[in-house]
């Protein structure tokens, strides 16, 4: 079928302001967005630039605006889209070039919530694994599935209006942790949401949930940890 | 005025393997970690179905049957001593990763679960055994999420979005390496005593396969370039369940939790090429068998695919004509529910790119270019060696998928692989400190970047007509068509004459982004450039060597040679050609028989 592409440009070495170009491709409904891309790459126009590694939706490299919501490109297909498509950068960080953003605000986000397991104790004395039944393991299973594609933090209007909201990707970080009975700090991490840039500047949007490509309940992480902190208990 | 740093060890990649070796190099040394992605973009992430290790938590099980299914995996090409070391240490491995917080899936009891595996057996009955440590399907995103945050906790150096081009070699030392800055275009000189090549293997140059885009084989094009020797280039693995067309992996923990092939006249045809363990042989058996069903014209209406079937209703069925019971001696069932909870990123999958449900529907899948066994030849503590004598090259490393070391010989074992690149990403962080903190820097050359320079200079400047997505596109073609599961004498002579023909088109290909900044079309064009000599020299090895073994299947020479090609291959680029040699494999305790499943 006859799909129009159009994706917003940005040459940074030659553009004051981004611009969008159309492009009319012959497409199967069942390719990628990502295959358009990359077709436009091959046959019309290679400087046209883009993150891209696994192209099956893992790696989280091509989160991007499609049709004006935040989806990765290689889990997108012609046939959830129509023959009309339009392609931009992840909005609230700083394009680089065409669809590249700059992620180092969301990172420095993401290491501020201490993303990484804390346990002081010592380890078993036979030098095997910590014991956690399978009912502890599922508590907290919906947020280790995070890919870090940044399709929440960029689709949240809190972070728009400021980057320094720690955004629901680390939010859900400190979740998978905080609520992992192995893990031993999460009164420190309760401590770091708990500032003014953390859980109080989600408002129950719910853009975040809706562009979660790992379909993690990002809205419900965030009200968990906002209990907590009210109760001061994790349960 | 350059961008030079200076650091004791240098890494190159940022996945497991990396990721592991930048852990352990940074706790003795100086050390930078150099990734062309963000390290959670690496391809470890895609691996699914989990990595193994002895625990014995659920079955008995023990290190010496995970070493000899591991030698009999690789068809005895795997060098023993590495595969005992390997097979050894994986219980400690798992340990240490659950210690970091892996959030693996858990017994009844609290313990570690594990799930049957292809080609993982209790050696006293020839039954798979629950070897197999996994968290869901996604076993190898935690590693790569959970190793990611111990560097963060432990501020190891990141250099991240930088593609290292050149490896400096001087007075027969490294010197360290040079590489492009991606945000800017500029080239950075990292100074080191020690570097560490971890950046994965190479199926891109494959037309259907289940490699991410970043698999170029960047750091064995680095390190054949500077003349150093690659091993057993010639093995490549091709899983047999890739997403029909899309290449896609469908985890072989698919067929561990009970899925069987179907072909297009609806038969479980398995049984006929591994009657012992069936659809859980070794992968290059599975492969070879789907092949052999869609060239005799048994695919799904005659086209290149058959079917994985997993629905609850068909498991229970195989399962109790195989005797297959639950630990209790219940009879093994998979219910939809346990479907969703064990494998949820496969029944994903299959309902984004197929609108399929793997619950109801089989699964269309045709075997996909997953795994080189061949690379930068190591030690089993990951120090490249660079002849038959395995003569160290004094602070050159390498581990993970882009080293041999070898462990998995003809033909990786599944699982393995996640054990392999925490394993040797360890060791070689460990050697390449100790080495650095007993030595000096090498001293630079004066234009350090120069040759990198020469190299992106190079291809910016081809005025023809064609372009990157034309010279790979045919490469794909070649390689998946000659140099794929079946080869023969006269398919592998056509591929080498067309890949020095796409070299020569190579050479004028147009670059049309001048640009600076996140130039990806030349990065592009210099992993291209990666790929074709890779291809030479693995079409070369491939017609070398005259017998089929592991993953290296040839029509015209079907059967296993012991007596004359138990040996690994070791092949240079010199003066224009690619030169072979051969290197003895170690054997200690499993004499090499015939491999049945």
């Amino acid at each position: 079928m006859q799909v129009t592409l159009k994706i917003f440009r940005y040459n940074p070495e030659k553009d004051k302001r981004g611009r969008y170009e159309t492009y009319q491709l012959e497409a199967d409904e069942n390719e990628r967005v990502l295959d358009l891309l990359e077709m436009v790459k091959g046959h019309h126009d290679g400087t046209l630039s883009f993150r891209r590694s696994c192209a099956h939706g893992i790696c989280g490299s091509d989160s991007m605006r499609i049709n004006g919501r935040n989806q990765l490109a290689c889990k997108t297909l012609v046939r959830d889209l129509g023959d009309k498509i339009t392609v931009e950068p992840l909005l609230g960080l700083k394009v680089i070039k065409d669809l590249i953003v700059e992620m180092e605000p969301f990172f420095d986000n993401y290491k501020k919530v201490l993303p990484y397991f804390i346990n002081d104790s010592p380890p078993p004395a036979n030098g095997k694994e910590r014991l956690q039944s399978p009912e502890q393991r599922e508590r907290f299973d919906d947020t280790t599935k995070c890919i870090l594609c940044a399709g929440c933090t960029t689709s949240c209007p809190s972070f728009w209006s400021s980057n320094d909201y720690l955004g629901p990707a680390a939010l859900v970080t400190a979740h998978r942790f905080i609520f992992d009975s192995r893990d031993e700090a999460a009164e420190r991490r309760l401590k770091v949401v708990s500032e003014t840039s953390g859980v109080a500047r989600c408002h129950t949007v719910f853009n975040c949930t809706l562009a979660c490509p790992r379909d993690i309940q990002i809205t419900k992480a965030i009200g968990e940890l906002k209990v907590a902190i009210i109760t001061g208990k994790v349960e | 005025m350059q961008d030079i740093h200076e650091f004791d060890v240098v890494v190159v990649g940022g996945g497991g393997a990396g990721l592991m070796a930048g852990l352990y190099a940074s706790r003795g040394a100086k050390t930078a970690v150099i990734s062309k992605l963000y390290p959670t973009r690496s391809h470890t992430g895609a691996a699914q179905g989990g990595i193994a290790a002895s625990l014995g938590n659920i079955e008995g099980d023990n290190p010496d049957w995970h070493t000899y299914d591991t030698v009999k995996g690789s068809d005895y090409l795997g060098d023993q001593d590495a595969i005992e070391f390997m097979c050894h240490e994986a219980p400690q491995t798992v340990f240490e990763l659950e210690n970091y917080g892996l959030p693996f899936d858990r017994t009844p009891e609290g313990r570690i679960s594990q799930r049957p595996f292809g080609g993982h057996t209790n050696n006293e009955t020839g039954k798979p055994v629950r070897r197999a440590c996994h968290a869901a399907d996604r076993t190898g995103h935690m590693i790569l999420q959970t190793l990611y945050q111990q560097c963060i906790k432990n501020k190891v150096t990141f250099f991240d979005e930088y593609q290292v081009i050149d490896l400096l070699l001087v007075n027969g030392r490294t010197a360290g390496v040079v590489a492009l800055e991606l945000a800017t275009g500029k080239l950075h000189t990292f100074h080191s005593k020690a570097v560490i090549f971890a950046t994965g293997g190479h199926g891109r140059m494959f037309e259907v396969t289940s490699n991410a885009y970043a698999y170029t084989g960047d750091g064995v094009a680095v390190v054949l370039r500077r003349g150093l020797p690659l091993e057993d280039m010639e093995f490549f693995q091709f899983h047999p369940t890739g997403i029909y067309k899309l290449g896609i992996l469908i985890t072989e923990g698919v067929r561990g939790e009970g899925g069987v092939l179907i072909n297009g006249k609806g038969e479980r045809f398995m049984p006929k090429y591994a009657p012992n363990i069936k659809d859980l042989a070794s992968r290059d058996v599975v492969s070879r068998a789907i092949y052999t069903e869609i060239r005799e014209g048994r695919g799904v209406n005659g086209q290149n695919y058959v079917y994985l079937d997993v629905r609850p209703e068909s498991v229970a069925r195989y399962a109790a004509q195989d005797g297959r019971t639950n630990p209790d001696g219940t009879p093994y069932v998979l219910t939809a529910e346990q479907l969703l909870k064990k494998l949820p990123d496969i029944v994903d999958f299959n309902r984004v790119y197929l609108g399929i449900d793997p619950m109801t529907e089989m699964m269309p899948i045709q075997p996909t270019a997953h795994y080189t066994m061949g690379g930068i030849p190591t030690n089993k503590y990951g120090e490249l060696v660079i002849d038959d004598k395995n003569t160290v090259f004094p602070g050159l490393y390498a581990a993970g998928e882009c080293a041999c070391v070898s462990v998995h010989g003809a033909n990786r074992l599944g699982c393995n692989s996640l054990l392999d690149i925490l394993v040797f990403g360890k060791h070689s962080g460990i050697r390449a400190a100790e080495y650095a903190n007993q030595t000096e820097f090498e001293k630079l050359p004066d234009d350090p970047a120069a040759e990198a320079r020469a190299q992106l200079q190079q291809l910016c400047g081809g005025t023809g007509t064609e372009n990157v997505f034309d010279i790979s596109t045919d490469l794909k073609n070649v390689m998946f068509e000659d140099v794929g599961i079946y080869r023969n004498e006269k398919g592998m002579r056509d591929a080498i004459q067309k890949l020095a023909e796409l070299r020569k088109r190579f050479r004028h290909m147009r670059i049309s982004d001048s640009g600076s900044i996140f130039n990806t079309e030349l990065v592009n064009a210099w992993e291209l450039g990666n790929m074709l000599e890779i291809a030479e020299v693995t079409a070369e090895c491939a017609l070398n060597r005259q017998e089929s073994r592991g993953g290296h299947s040839r029509e015209d020479f079907p059967k296993r040679d012991d007596q004359n090609w138990l040996k690994h291959t070791l092949a240079w680029q010199r003066d224009g050609r690619i030169e072979i040699g051969y290197k003895p494999v170690v054997i200690t305790k499993y004499a090499p028989k015939e491999r049945v499943y």
